[in-house]
């Protein structure tokens, strides 16, 4: 009898039916895939992508060129010259990031004490040549002046957990 | 009559069988293996080396790279070194999301395991199917963490951030409409421990599915059953830990036997094999996933009734709340402090080892007082496997070294970090 049962078991090919039963249910079910990029898959407001440098709402930047962000970075990624502005504020003259060294770790966020950089949800960049991925400091106000709104509603969401 | 020498085939680095940067020099008579000659160390980035050039606190998001398929596991092991060299108590809540998220990593690890190994024994469909689950898990890193591989999210003496209470919503596009948008966010209306506690209900439905299409078929197991049989004697002498070892029926398994976190209020089993072909180490695995998602399913019951503190209340050691930084001097003095110089561990050593996805996972740390390690060891579960893969595929046929490659799940990230 188990011996039957295993001859018919051979020959009939279940377990192949069995399996194949599942990929033809799947054919027929709702596809998950969606259609990148016009719809996008939800992204986190914790999300570490390309960086940003902001602004108060008067509109002078955050950076004090405190250097914490530089001391913090564990790929060595942030370089950053500092002068004393007419004002006798301090500012940094050059605030450079490399995104080639930078391993998105998010330690210059945490570290900065006055919220001027952050690390955006944009993922979707590219460079064409060399030297561009080099973020400077105006690419960087750039890209904060542009997203300011959405940064600023990430940051909101997160600031209850930090 | 002409003679016949055995001749040598390179296999890999650039091969799609061979897992990441393997390179093997096989000997071959005809097509049965007479030597496995495995050449590590194109993937080497000197990250012991690394450690020990910046401060403690830096290297968390190096240990994320080392096996680059299970982040969090090896982050857990390197912050468990340097929690018992500081002697910090770390809060119940925070062991018990790191729990839960080390489940969740070995559920990621298992899930690209049973994908490539499905690939590389020529079972493509499973492939998508492990992916559409990873899907879920990775967004539960993305929430949690910001990232959805590299997290950096284990810290010495907790964990960054609480879990959030909002999972990240699907928006309308011109591709869906309202209602179908609200039917994808279903699951992600309620929070986060919401969203893992559906995806705990929905994950034994998938493993079935898995099993359904593996198990008993007779191609997977023509190319498992008998393949790579290692003894429990040997096992032990290779240094086989993880599934390798529990696949050849050692019933072994840190969390059970050196329990760390509170890997002892939990309840699960440890599954073992019989064999120790390459077959009982894929049943292994896959109750391995059914354990895990156990394992989350308890997890998640506790931190929904349990709130407090994810990070210990030591100053020295983890960075106070940004609120108190910038209302009070002494908070801003450590959080510079701790952000220039990170932070100083009594001379000694500690050697300690989490139960990995792939076996025993352990950073032995050597602290001269210095807040940097005055040497680092890491202990990676594959390099003892990868060891014996020689021992494993002697005269077996070259088919079979890809099913051998699979089943010891060998990521190079770790063998040669």
């Amino acid at each position: 009898m188990k011996l039957m049962k295993h001859y018919l078991k051979s020959f009939l090919f279940l377990e192949l039916a069995k399996g194949l039963s599942v990929t033809l249910r799947y054919l027929f079910a709702r596809k998950i895939t969606i259609q990148y990029p016009e719809e996008k898959t939800p992204i986190s407001p914790r999300f570490r992508g390309l960086h940003a440098q902001r602004r108060y709402a008067n509109g002078e930047e955050r950076c004090i060129a405190c250097k914490l962000c530089e001391a913090v970075c564990p790929a060595l990624a942030i370089t950053i010259d500092v002068v004393e502005r007419e004002d006798g504020t301090r500012r940094t003259s050059r605030y450079d990031i490399d995104l080639f060294k930078c391993i998105y770790c998010g330690f210059c966020e945490e570290a900065c004490p006055v919220d001027a950089i952050v690390e955006t949800d944009i993922f979707e960049y590219h460079f064409e040549q060399r030297g561009e991925q080099i973020m400077t400091k105006d690419k960087l106000l750039a890209v904060g002046d542009k997203y300011e709104d959405h940064i600023a509603e990430c940051k909101a969401a997160d600031a209850p957990y930090r | 009559m002409p003679e016949i020498h055995n001749y040598t085939l390179n296999f890999g680095p650039q091969h799609p069988a061979a897992h990441g940067v393997l390179r093997l020099m096989l000997e071959m008579d005809g097509e049965v293996i007479q030597r496995a000659d495995p050449h590590i160390g194109l993937l080497h980035r000197a990250t012991e080396k690394l450690a020990e050039s910046k401060p403690y606190n830096q290297s968390i998001g190096y240990m994320d790279r080392l096996d680059y398929v299970s982040m969090m596991c090896n982050e857990h092991s390197y912050c468990l070194a340097m929690e018992k060299l500081l002697g910090i108590e770390v809060p119940e809540r925070a062991q018990y999301i790191r729990v839960m998220f080390d489940e969740i990593t070995r559920l990621l690890n298992h899930l690209l395991w049973i994908g490539a190994h499905g690939l590389d024994v020529g079972a493509m469909t499973i492939f998508l199917y492990a992916f559409r689950e990873r899907e879920d898990l990775m967004d539960l890193y993305e929430a949690v963490s910001g990232a959805r591989l590299h997290a950096t999210y284990y810290r010495p003496g907790g964990v960054n951030r609480d879990l959030p209470d909002a999972m990240p919503q699907f928006l309308p596009s011109k591709w869906r409409s309202q209602k179908e948008v609200d039917r994808l966010n279903e699951t992600r209306s309620g929070s986060m421990l919401d969203f893992i506690e559906d995806f705990t209900k929905r994950f034994p439905g998938y493993v079935d599915e898995y099993e359904t299409l593996l198990t008993d078929n007779r191609i997977w197991k023509q190319r498992l059953v008998d393949i790579g049989i290692v003894t429990p004697e040997r096992a032990l002498q290779l240094g086989f830990t993880g599934p390798m070892l529990r696949g050849s029926g050692i019933e072994w398994d840190l969390r059970k036997k050196q329990p760390y976190e509170v890997y002892d209020k939990l309840d699960f089993d440890i599954p073992v094999g019989t064999n120790g072909d390459s077959y009982d180490r894929y049943l292994v695995r896959m109750e391995e996933m059914r354990q895990s998602n156990r394992i989350i399913k308890q997890c998640v019951d506790w931190l929904r009734a349990n709130p407090g503190p994810v990070m210990a209340d030591d100053l020295k050691v983890a960075p106070p709340k940004r609120e108190a930084m910038k209302a009070d001097m002494e908070s801003l003095i450590h959080h510079f402090k701790l952000f220039t110089e990170g932070f100083c561990l009594p001379e000694g050593e500690a050697y300690s080892a989490v139960e990995h996805p792939k076996g025993e996972f352990g950073i032995y740390l050597v602290s001269d007082g210095a807040n940097k390690p005055y040497r680092l060891k890491i202990r990676a579960p594959g390099f003892a496997h990868l060891s014996a893969l020689d021992e494993m595929s002697r005269g077996h046929m070259l088919a079979d070294v890809v099913a051998i490659i699979g089943t010891q799940d060998i990521v190079f990230g770790e063998i040669d970090r």
